[in-house]
């Protein structure tokens, strides 16, 4: 189980980030194992999305190290390489806390973009695609059938050629899911992926995430607040508070250990507002792994309230993380 | 707006007169009006005998404010209000235009029509004026017309089953267009209406037909405001120029010179599409306004170095270049010419007709290519930038070269047609390349509607035969104060025109998007959806 210790996917090195005077991540190491979910937990503003962005490239850091093994052996240190580079050659895919799809674009049409570097060296870099290569018309052929998979998996097939701006909240979440595996990555990172989801859909996610991870032989990084997803399918969690790492293990040992308790839910426990105090009651009480929803609900002592944290009256939502402008 | 009075019920509501709310509209009616009345009717400069003075017109002034005052107080007073007497005048108002629009529009401009027509007959106005209005006329009910019918069948097929009008019409209409511009020439030359003057409208149009579908690639598709656009055009046509009087010759001998226009055509895209990457490179990292502004610099840099460096383009004098020919025959009354060649006699049309087909058919290549690339990953890449450059970058995709080919393509395209231009006038000169002609370009393409092909068809027509067709109406001079010249306000009823598009279609002609690919049906995309790009 300790795999991201001994084989890692990804390793995070003393990574600092500081924006002027704020440190926003201060000195965190961490490992993401291969073929496993790791998750980044934490109240709000503690610098998840911010550890997001660097990786995948969306901010340089300002200390420390990134680096990424393939299973075959190749090395990327991503603080070093531009924010494409690191999808196009890295193979590291991302998803955003606010939604950004094309919305104007077809569903095809948005998968069929993240396909794009594969077609435009079939296409020849257009020189070949305009004079219409028989070549290219495969490839083509080829990525309208990785479509097709990953809206199947997504079951989106039935809209594939509505507008995605079209779709409802929790479908167009999958469909940038979809979207991120059409780039064929090893890592997958999801900025809360969960969040605005019903029971029922949260549930496929979990299903979703875990059959990319054991079909797709992928390494996915995960910020969630919703700990039914959390403790569900994480084989791996790491937690953040005020840009530090406070614990890192097995869900077994996050549920259990006391810094992470105090983070959540303040030294004195009466003080601490009362979502707060439920979510961590739902930490506690979530079995893992939480594959079967209807029996594990059944089994559980609470029912499983969605958005918990993210509603937390005391400390707001930080605005547009998604990237600098 | 007005505020309900202490005195009514608040169930009265508030659109029941309001004294005092009324009171306080008109005079901010009356201030606003004064203000924009101040400078523009009542003080007028005139310049007499070199000496800038200026002449009061107070009363003229005062008496428009009043208009504008009365006439807002009738609208408080009739329209705006529930009251009785309001009611009845909308009522009526009503049914007079609904029994306008059902029963007399066609009748109407049957009339008008026919009413030219005779009254040209009796001599005064030029037919084309005659032929244009009755096809607007014509235009107008149709539009009427269809509208009505489209209403019914979607009223009958109330749902999914069977398509509305517009689509089948809209399926149908790149052929039908295609095969009346094919056509074209003959129509305007063997009916009794037309004469070289409407080819040469013709070629003049289609002229901005390619250069809004160039510029299209890089407005409509990536959504890079470009506001310089008319520099492309520029090199492409002093590309021709300089290229065919003085580099050609001077490598080549004299002989390349009656083929000249095709040897550069391909020299001055390529030229173009370079400039086009040199304004790329310092505008990536802008966007919106900033960017807006730097390529209308760059579009009057161009504009001010072909003025300036007087050893090089002859500044504003301009350069006399040499005439399209047909494939090496010139198109005059001599032996060895294209008349001669074919064994029939000289006429000034064949020019003409020859300059359409050569436009018709470079601006058939700029629609395929275009429409081709949409449909190629590069397309796609362009579209997804205009919708959201930070979701790109996190697919992989390089939006620094995503943005250059962008302005490099659409650049290309211009300076082809700058180079037509320029072998069309036999003239160029730094004037042609003024900003206004970026600003028409660009007006063209967002009135077709973002990203649309077709759309910009219809806008390019409306708004380049719209300057044509202001040229030609001497008979407004019955109407227009004396001393002006019905040209003069060609510029005023296009912004007009701008403004009621703006009103009641903001998106342009076409507001819908066509799907470059799709797995079972194609649904075009709503307007509402498309983002209109940052810059």
């Amino acid at each position: 189980m300790l795999n991201w210790s001994s084989d890692p996917e990804l390793e995070v090195q003393h990574l600092t980030m500081r924006f002027g005077g704020l440190t926003a991540i201060g000195d965190l190491s961490f490992n993401a194992g291969r073929k496993q979910i790791t998750a980044l937990i934490g109240p709000n503003g503690a610098g998840k999305t911010t550890v997001f962005n660097c990786i995948t490239g969306f901010y340089k850091p300002t200390e420390g190290m990134i680096k990424l093994h393939h299973d075959d052996g190749k090395e990327f240190l991503l603080e070093r390489m531009d924010d494409f580079r690191i999808t196009q050659h890295a193979k590291v895919a991302r998803t955003f806390q606010n939604i950004r799809l094309f919305s104007g674009m077809t569903l095809l049409e948005n998968l069929m973009v993240a396909q794009h570097n594969v077609l435009m060296r079939a296409s020849g870099f257009t020189v070949g695609g305009i004079f219409g290569s028989s070549h290219f018309k495969r490839a083509e052929n080829d990525a309208i059938e990785r479509c097709k998979y990953w809206l199947n998996k997504v079951g989106l097939t039935d809209r594939a050629d509505d507008a995605a701006g079209d779709l409802p909240y929790g479908a167009q979440r999958r469909l940038e899911i979809a979207r991120a595996m059409c780039t064929k990555p090893r890592l997958l990172c999801l900025d809360e992926p969960a969040a605005g989801l019903n029971p029922r859909e949260s549930d496929e996610l979990n299903k979703l995430l875990l059959s990319v991870r054991d079909e797709h032989n992928m390494a996915i990084l995960l910020i969630e607040h919703d700990m039914s997803v959390v403790m569900g399918i994480s084989d791996h969690i790491v937690v953040l508070d005020y840009g530090r790492k406070i614990a890192d293990g097995t869900p077994a040992q996050i549920k259990t250990d006391p810094a992470v308790i105090r983070a959540y839910l303040g030294v004195e426990e009466d003080e601490a507002p009362a979502e707060i105090v439920k979510e961590a009651a739902i930490m506690h009480s979530a079995e893992m792994p939480n594959v079967a929803p209807a029996k594990s609900k059944a089994a559980k002592p609470l029912p499983v309230t969605k958005k918990p944290a993210t509603k937390a009256p005391t400390k707001k939502a930080a605005p547009q993380k998604g990237g600098r402008k | 707006m007005s505020v309900a009075p202490k005195n009514n019920s608040v169930a009265q509501d508030s659109k029941a007169l309001d004294a005092m709310g009324i009171a306080k509209d008109l005079f901010g009616t009356a201030v606003i009006t004064g203000l924009i009345l101040t400078p523009v009717v009542a003080i007028k400069t005139t310049m007499n005998q070199g000496v800038l003075i200026y002449n009061e017109r107070w009363v003229l002034a005062a008496s428009l404010l009043a208009v504008v005052v009365v006439a807002r107080l009738l609208l408080h007073l009739l329209v705006w209000s529930d009251t009785p007497t309001s009611m009845i005048v909308k009522k009526y108002t009503g049914i007079i235009w609904t029994f306008f629009k059902t029963y007399l529009l066609l009748p109407v401009a049957v009339f008008l029509v026919s009413y030219l027509a005779i009254k040209n007959s009796l001599g005064g106005i030029p037919l084309i004026v005659v032929f244009a209005i009755s096809i607007f006329i014509a235009a107008l009910s149709g539009v009427a017309w269809y509208l009505a019918l489209e209403r019914q069948s979607q009223a009958k097929s109330a749902g999914n089953a069977g398509k509305p009008l517009s689509e089948t019409i809209g399926a149908n209409l790149g052929p039908a267009l295609l095969v009346f511009a094919l056509l074209f020439p003959f129509i305007a030359h063997f009916s009794p209406w037309g004469d070289k003057r409407t080819v040469d409208l013709a070629v003049y149009i289609l002229i901005y037909i390619m250069l809004g579908w160039g510029l299209n690639v890089v407005v409509g598709l990536a959504g890079l405001l470009d506001l310089g656009y008319v520099a492309f055009y520029a090199v492409g046509a002093y590309s021709y120029a300089l290229l065919s009087t003085y580099y050609f010759p001077l490598w080549f001998g004299h002989g390349i010179v009656p083929y000249a226009f095709y040897v550069t055509l391909p020299v001055a895209g390529l030229l173009a599409a370079c400039w086009g990457l040199i304004l790329g490179f310092p505008v990536l990292r802008l966007r919106g306004d900033y960017l807006a502004i730097v390529t209308l610099a760059f579009g009057e840099m161009i504009r001010l170095v072909l003025v300036n460096w007087f050893s090089f383009t002859n500044g504003p004098q301009g350069i006399e270049v040499p005439k399209v020919t047909f494939f090496g025959l010139p198109f005059k009354d001599a032996p060895g010419s294209f008349s001669d060649f074919f064994g029939i006699t000289y006429d000034r049309i064949q020019f003409y007709i020859f300059l359409y087909y050569l436009i018709l058919a470079m601006a058939l290549v700029t629609y395929f290519v275009t429409k081709k690339l949409r449909r190629l990953p590069i397309g796609r890449a362009w579209e997804a930038l205009r919708e959201d450059e930070i979701a790109c970058r996190s697919l992989g995709i390089n939006t620094t070269t995503t943005k250059l080919t962008a302005f490099a393509t659409g650049a290309m395209f211009g300076g082809f047609a700058g180079s037509f231009f320029a072998a069309r006038q036999g003239f160029v000169s730094p004037e042609s390349f003024v900003y206004i002609e970026s600003a028409l370009i660009l007006a063209i393409v967002v009135l077709g509607g973002l990203g649309s092909q077709i759309g910009i068809v219809f806008s390019a027509i409306a708004i380049m035969g719209s300057f044509e067709f202001f040229r030609e109406m001497d008979f407004m001079k019955a109407v227009l104060p004396t001393g002006t010249e019905p040209i003069q306000f060609r510029m005023l009823a296009v912004g007009l025109a701008m403004v009621l598009m703006m009103r009641f279609r903001p998106r342009g002609f076409v507001t819908k998007r066509e799907p470059t690919v799709f797995l079972k049906e194609k649904k075009s995309v709503s307007a509402d959806l498309v983002a209109e790009g940052h810059g």
